[in-house]
C-alpha cells in the first residue's frame, strides 16, 4: 500500500445523511474478481438515469469536480454492507478522503485496509466544509500525521487510532505486521480448548 | 472476587491475541462465500501466503447463485466465474465448501448455525455484515471486507478496536402475533440506523429469554441495521438444546467440557455497560417499513409518515427523498398500500419457523392474482424439511413459486431482480434504494405479514387473521 500522509484537494459535497453502501456502488457491480475497475461505478445508481446516461444534476457529474480528492458526506456514511467495494469504488474515481460526521464501523475499517482516510469531524465543522465546498474550486488540506484538517477559515483536530495511522504513513501490509506476532499467535492457539469445533468431517 | 464484566467482554477476553487497542484477536470459524472472497484468496496466492487454519474455515454460495434451473448451470457469466473461483480455492486450500449441488449449501448464516458449526462463545468473521446473526448463540461474530478476509485466511486474527457495550433489554412478553422480525425493528426505530455505531449489543430481558434460537438469530441478525458491530444473547438451555446432536457440535466427553464452559458467558451480576435502552415488549406491534432505511418504519396500524415530523433537517431530508423514491404521500394508510411482489426468505427470515409462520397464514388461501410471490427457503436443509412438513405444498397450492436456496431477492445479485418501480413485501433486512434492484421499493415486515400481504394484494395487521 502507498503511504498517506498528506492530501490537498477540492471536495466534492454530498449531503446525505446514513449514505448506504448500495447506494456507494450497487449489488450489479460485485460481481467482478478484479479488485480494480470500480470508479466507474461509484453511485451509479444516483449518478445515472433509467437508460444508463450520466444524470447532470448529481454532484459527481460536475465536470468542474472531475479532480476532486475529498468527498464531504452526512452522518452514518458507509452504513450497511460490509464490500469492500465501497472503498475500492471511491478510490478509483480519485478520492483519497472521505469527511464525516460519522462513518460505519465496518466501511471504517476497510477503508483503513486500503489507504482511503476517513476523517471524522464534528457535524458544524463537516457543515462549514459542505459550504465552502459549494465552491467547486475550494481546497482543504488534511494531514494525517497532526491529525488536522485546514481549509478556509477551518482548522480542526480529529481522532485517529494510533496503529491504523501508522500503517497508513508508513503503507505497510497489514498481514506482514501481523505476521511479526507469529509467536503469540501460536501460543494462543496451542491454548485453545480441544473441544472446539473445526470443519474437518 | 474478580471484577464482574458482560458476556461481551468475557468472549473478548478469551480470544485476545495482543493486547492493545486495536487488539489482535483470534478468530475460530472464518465463513467464506463467493462475492467477497476472490480477491482476497488472489491476494494470497500474490504474496505466496498459505491459509493458515483451513480446518477452521467453511465456505459455500450463496449471494449470486440462481434459485431455479440449477441443473442448467449458472447462466450469468460473471456468477459462474465468481462461484468457479470460490470452488477453485476451496480445492487448492484444502477448505470445506458446501457447493451448489451439496445438500448443505445455503446462505451463509443460515448453514453455520444449522450444521452445529456455530457455537457459544466462539469469535466468528465472515465477509457479510450480517455475520451479526451467529451472536445469537453468544458467540462474538460481525463482518468484515475483503482485506480482513485475507488477513484472517492468513492468520486466523483480526485486528479490532475494542466495541462499548450496550444492553437492549426487553422486558415483558411480545404480544401474540408479534414476531421477532417485529421486535428487531422495534429495537432500531428507538435506536436508529447508526445509534449501535461502535457498540457491541447485549439482547437481554425476558422477552430476549423466551425467544427460540431461530428468533433470536432474526434479533441479532439485525443488529448491523441498528449500527452496531455485532449482538449477543447469552447462551442457556434453548442454546444449549438447539446445539446438540448436530454435525460439527461437540460429542460425548466434549460436550460435557463444552457445556460447563458454555455456561459461564452470561453477563456478571453487577457487571456495567456503556449504554442501556429498555423496551416494553407488550407495547410492540407488527411493523411494515415505508422508507429506504431499516428505522423508517411504522406499525401497521399506522399511517406513512409526514416529513415535517422529523425535528432533524437532514432526516427530514431523507424523508423527503425517501417518500418520492418510494412513490408514497404522508398520510396514507399502510393498509392501502398495494404490492406487485412477495419475498419470504434471507438471512433474516428464511429458517424453517419462518416458513412455518407463513405456511400457517396461507393455508387454504390463494396469492392474490396481481402478486408474485416466492419462497426462498434459507438452506437446502431448510427446503428439505419444509417439504418434509408439507409447508411446500401449501405455498405451492396457495400460488407461491418454491425455489432453491439462496440470498436471491435479498440484494438481487442473481436473476431474482424486482423491476423498477415495482413493490415488494420483504422478509429481508434492507429497505434501502436499489436493494432489490434499481427502482424497486421495498417494504420490510415479518413472515406472517408477508404471506397476509400475498393474500391480500396489500398490507394487513396479520393479528386480524391468525385464529388464536
Amino acid at each position: 500500500m502507498r503511504p498517506v500522509k498528506t492530501i490537498t484537494g477540492t471536495m466534492v459535497p454530498l449531503d446525505r445523511a446514513d449514505v448506504d453502501t448500495d447506494q456507494i456502488i450497487p449489488q450489479q457491480f460485485l460481481k467482478r474478481i478484479e479488485r480494480d475497475g470500480y470508479g466507474e461505478f461509484l453511485f451509479y445508481n444516483w449518478a445515472h438515469t433509467d437508460d444508463g446516461s450520466p444524470s447532470s444534476d448529481f454532484v459527481i457529474n460536475d465536470p468542474t469536480r472531475r479532480q476532486a480528492k475529498v468527498l464531504v458526506a452526512g452522518p452514518n456514511f458507509g452504513c450497511g454492507s460490509s464490500r469492500e467495494h465501497a472503498p475500492w469504488a471511491i478510490q478509483q474515481w480519485g478520492f483519497e478522503a472521505v469527511i464525516t460526521p460519522s462513518a460505519a464501523d465496518i466501511f471504517r475499517n476497510n477503508s483503513g485496509y486500503v489507504g482511503l482516510l476517513i476523517v471524522e469531524l464534528s457535524a458544524e465543522a463537516v457543515h462549514q466544509l459542505m459550504e465552502l465546498a459549494r465552491d467547486p474550486r475550494a481546497e482543504v488540506t488534511i494531514d494525517l500525521e497532526t491529525q488536522t484538517v485546514a481549509a478556509e477559515g477551518i482548522e480542526e483536530h480529529f481522532d485517529f487510532d494510533p496503529t491504523s495511522k501508522d500503517r497508513l504513513l508508513r503503507g505497510l501490509d497489514g498481514i506482514g505486521v501481523t505476521l511479526t506476532h507469529g509467536d503469540v499467535i501460536a501460543a494462543h492457539e496451542a491454548g485453545r480448548a480441544s473441544w472446539l469445533p473445526t470443519a474437518v468431517g | 472476587m474478580s471484577t464482574p464484566r458482560t458476556l461481551f467482554e468475557k468472549v473478548w477476553d478469551n480470544h485476545v491475541v495482543v493486547d492493545s487497542d486495536p487488539a489482535l484477536l483470534y478468530v475460530d470459524l472464518h465463513l467464506v462465500h463467493e462475492v467477497t472472497s476472490p480477491q482476497a484468496f488472489a491476494g494470497l496466492e500474490a504474496s505466496g501466503r498459505p491459509v493458515r487454519r483451513p480446518d477452521l474455515t467453511v465456505a459455500t454460495v450463496d449471494h449470486g447463485i440462481p434459485t431455479t434451473g440449477r441443473t442448467l448451470g449458472i447462466r450469468d457469466p460473471l456468477s459462474k466465474k465468481q462461484v468457479d473461483a470460490l470452488v477453485e480455492n476451496c480445492r487448492k486450500n484444502h477448505i470445506t465448501f458446501f457447493g451448489i449441488d451439496d445438500p448443505r449449501q445455503g446462505i451463509v448464516h443460515v448453514v453455520g448455525p444449522e450444521q452445529g458449526l456455530t457455537q457459544p462463545g466462539l469469535l466468528i468473521v465472515c465477509g457479510d455484515s450480517h455475520t451479526s446473526t451467529h451472536g445469537a448463540f453468544g458467540a462474538l461474530a460481525f463482518g468484515i471486507g475483503t482485506t480482513e478476509v485475507e488477513h484472517v485466511l492468513a492468520t486466523q486474527t483480526i485486528w479490532q478496536a475494542r466495541p462499548q457495550t450496550m444492553a437492549v433489554e426487553v422486558e415483558g412478553a411480545l404480544p401474540w402475533g408479534v414476531a421477532a422480525k417485529d421486535l428487531i425493528l422495534g429495537i432500531i426505530a428507538q435506536i436508529g440506523v447508526s445509534g449501535g455505531t461502535r457498540h457491541v449489543i447485549e439482547y437481554r430481558g425476558q422477552a430476549v429469554r423466551d425467544l427460540s434460537m431461530e428468533q433470536r438469530m432474526t434479533v441479532c441478525n439485525m443488529s448491523i441495521e441498528g449500527g452496531a458491530r455485532a449482538g449477543m444473547i447469552a447462551p442457556d438451555e434453548t442454546t444449549f438444546r438447539y446445539v446438540e446432536g448436530r454435525p460439527f457440535a461437540p460429542k460425548r466427553a466434549d460436550w460435557d467440557a463444552a457445556v460447563a464452559a458454555w455456561e459461564g458467558l452470561v453477563t456478571d451480576p453487577g457487571a456495567s455497560f456503556d449504554r442501556v435502552e429498555v423496551l416494553d415488549a407488550a407495547k410492540l406491534v407488527p411493523h411494515v417499513s415505508w422508507g429506504v432505511n431499516p428505522a423508517q418504519t411504522v406499525p401497521v396500524t399506522g399511517r406513512v409518515p409526514s416529513p415535517d415530523s422529523y425535528d432533524d433537517p437532514q432526516q427530514r431530508d431523507a424523508a423527503v427523498r425517501a417518500l418520492e423514491y418510494m412513490a408514497l404521500r404522508p398520510g396514507t394508510a399502510i393498509s392501502d398500500i398495494r404490492i406487485d411482489h412477495v419475498f419470504l426468505g434471507s438471512c433474516t427470515n428464511g429458517r424453517i419457523e419462518d416458513l412455518r409462520a407463513a405456511a400457517k397464514v396461507v393455508e387454504g388461501r390463494k396469492v392474490d392474482s396481481r402478486v408474485n410471490a416466492v419462497v426462498v427457503p434459507g438452506s437446502m436443509q431448510v427446503k428439505a424439511q419444509a417439504e418434509a412438513e408439507g409447508l411446500a405444498d401449501i405455498f405451492e397450492d396457495a400460488g407461491f413459486s418454491w425455489r432453491d436456496a439462496g440470498c436471491s431477492s435479498c440484494l438481487a445479485m442473481n436473476p431474482d431482480v424486482i423491476p423498477s418501480g415495482e413493490r415488494c413485501a420483504s422478509t429481508s433486512n434492507r429497505n434501502y434504494e436499489g436493494r432489490q434492484g434499481r427502482g424497486a421499493r421495498t417494504h420490510l415486515v415479518s413472515p406472517a405479514m408477508a404471506a397476509a400481504a400475498a393474500v391480500s394484494g396489500h398490507f394487513v395487521d396479520v393479528r386480524d387473521w391468525e385464529s388464536r
